[in-house]
Parts: structure tokens; sequence; C-alpha cells
């Protein structure tokens, strides 16, 4: 089965994804893999991980996009989710999901705000080139 | 006044078909009048009772439609049919926190309070239907 490949872009030492159609299972692991690989390759410091057209987020997606920053994480990789529209927060409260230990931003812009901030903590503390 | 005769009935059998499913909710959900959140909240209804059925049944089939109450109210119903394992314990699987498989185990409590009605019936080794409504305010 052909699956989708969502387009990841790199501006400075961030990578950039904007999931802009409705994933099915196979697709959003094969995006989490492709996220992970690019990591790897770009040694990027922040990945910003854009919702703002994603229209229905399930149990399923929630936990993706969690182990998604835990993963990243662990590389050593700041993940900033951006853009939950409002019916998306209510539901994700309402079916009992939380997103512990996620950054979140309202938009793309501030998104890149908080992560410019947060990598740069870390530059000081000397962790990051 | 008729009740309205839109009824879509979606076979359930891979993950692709949790997507149909959840979009052809939304869409009847529009179609009925329903708002935004409203409309996440059937389709990740839909999503969520769907995964259920790829995880656990061979398949199974998802039915929504456009009903009217008695006291002349409207809304969706949806129905999610299959003809799995059936389960054994549905006060466990309505707690929250609870899952056997991958889930987050909020499924079936989480799909509950996004909906304003909600039924289970299961029977071991025949199968389960989740029946939920929600209606227009």
């Amino acid at each position: 089965m052909e699956v989708t490949r969502i387009p990841i872009l790199q501006i400075e030492n961030y990578l950039v994804a904007s999931i802009q159609t409705a994933l099915h299972d196979r697709a959003a692991t094969q995006f989490r893999d492709d996220l992970l690989e690019r990591i790897y390759e770009t040694k990027a410091q922040g990945l910003i991980l854009d919702l703002t057209a994603v229209d229905v987020v399930d149990s399923f997606l929630a936990r993706l996009t969690g182990d998604i920053a835990e993963m990243a994480g662990l590389m050593g990789t700041t993940v900033v989710i951006t853009g939950l529209q409002p019916e998306v927060a209510i539901t994700l409260v309402e079916l009992g999901v939380e997103l512990k230990g996620v950054t979140t931003a309202l938009n793309l812009e501030k998104g890149i705000a908080a992560l410019r901030k947060m990598v740069g903590k870390e530059g000081a503390n000397g962790t990051t080139g | 006044m008729a009740p309205p005769a839109k009824e879509r009935r979606i076979p359930v059998k891979t993950e692709l078909d949790i997507v149909t499913a959840r979009v052809e909710g939304r869409n009847l959900a529009r179609e009925l009048g329903f708002g935004t959140i409203d409309q996440a909240r059937i389709a990740t209804a839909i999503s969520e009772l769907t995964r259920n059925v790829v995880l656990y049944a061979p398949e199974g089939e998802v039915r929504v439609r456009a009903i009217v109450s008695d006291d002349g109210r409207r809304g969706i119903e949806v129905v999610c049919e299959d003809n799995g394992p059936g389960i054994a314990d549905v006060d466990l699987v309505m707690q929250d926190g609870y899952s056997t498989s991958s889930g987050l185990g909020m499924g079936l409590p989480g799909t509950k309070r996004l909906m304003d009605e909600f039924k289970i019936e299961t029977e071991l080794g025949v199968g389960t239907r989740v029946t939920v409504r929600k209606w227009l305010r």
C-alpha cells in the first residue's frame, strides 16, 4: 500500500512538518519514523509539528504525537506542537487524553519563538553547540 | 414530519476504513447542522469505535443516520457493530485507563464523554454493538 508522505522542511537548525491530510494509522507511524530519521540526519535542534489543518485527533494520533515528542527528546531535539484547533483541544480533554510533557504554541510563529527560547536556554547550559 | 431518510453504511475492516467512516460521519453531522465542535466530537467518537473494530474484530460496520426524538429533537446516531470476540466484562472496559491493546485505554469511556447517549451490547463469541447519539442543541 502506498503511504502518503508528509513533507518535512528545514529552516536554519529546525525542522517543520505540517500535517495537511487525514492520516490513517500506517501513514502516521511512517511519519513518526521519517521525522526521527530526519532529525538524526540533520541534527536539528528543534522540531515544530504543526497541526493547524488537523480536524480530528483521536487517542491513537494523540499517543503518536506524545511519542514523537518523547522520542525526539531522547535524541536531544526539542519539539513544539503548534496550531491545535479549539475543537481538537476540547475533544482531547473530553476524551481524557493528556499530552504530558508536550510543549504547545498557538501558531507557527509563536512555536518558533518558543523553540528559540528553549533551545537557546539549553545552549547556554552548554548542552548544544 | 417524516424522519429524514439519510443513512450511510461503512464497512470496517482495515485502518483505512477508520478515516472513511469518520469523514462520512462528520459530513452527515455538518449536513444536519452540527457546529464544528460537535462535528469533531462525533468524528472522534467514530474514530475510537472503529479502531476497536479494527483492533479486536475480523470486521464490522458503521451506520450513521439522522434521528428525531419523540419530542421532536433532531440528532445523529452512530451504530458500530462487529463480529469480534465480544467483551467479557463491560464494567471493566468502561473504566478510565483500562486497555488490553496498544490504545490509551480511553476508547469507550472517552467516547461516552464525547456523546450524549451511549449504549453497548455485547455477547461473547458473537460480537459487539455500540450505539451513540448526539442531539442538536
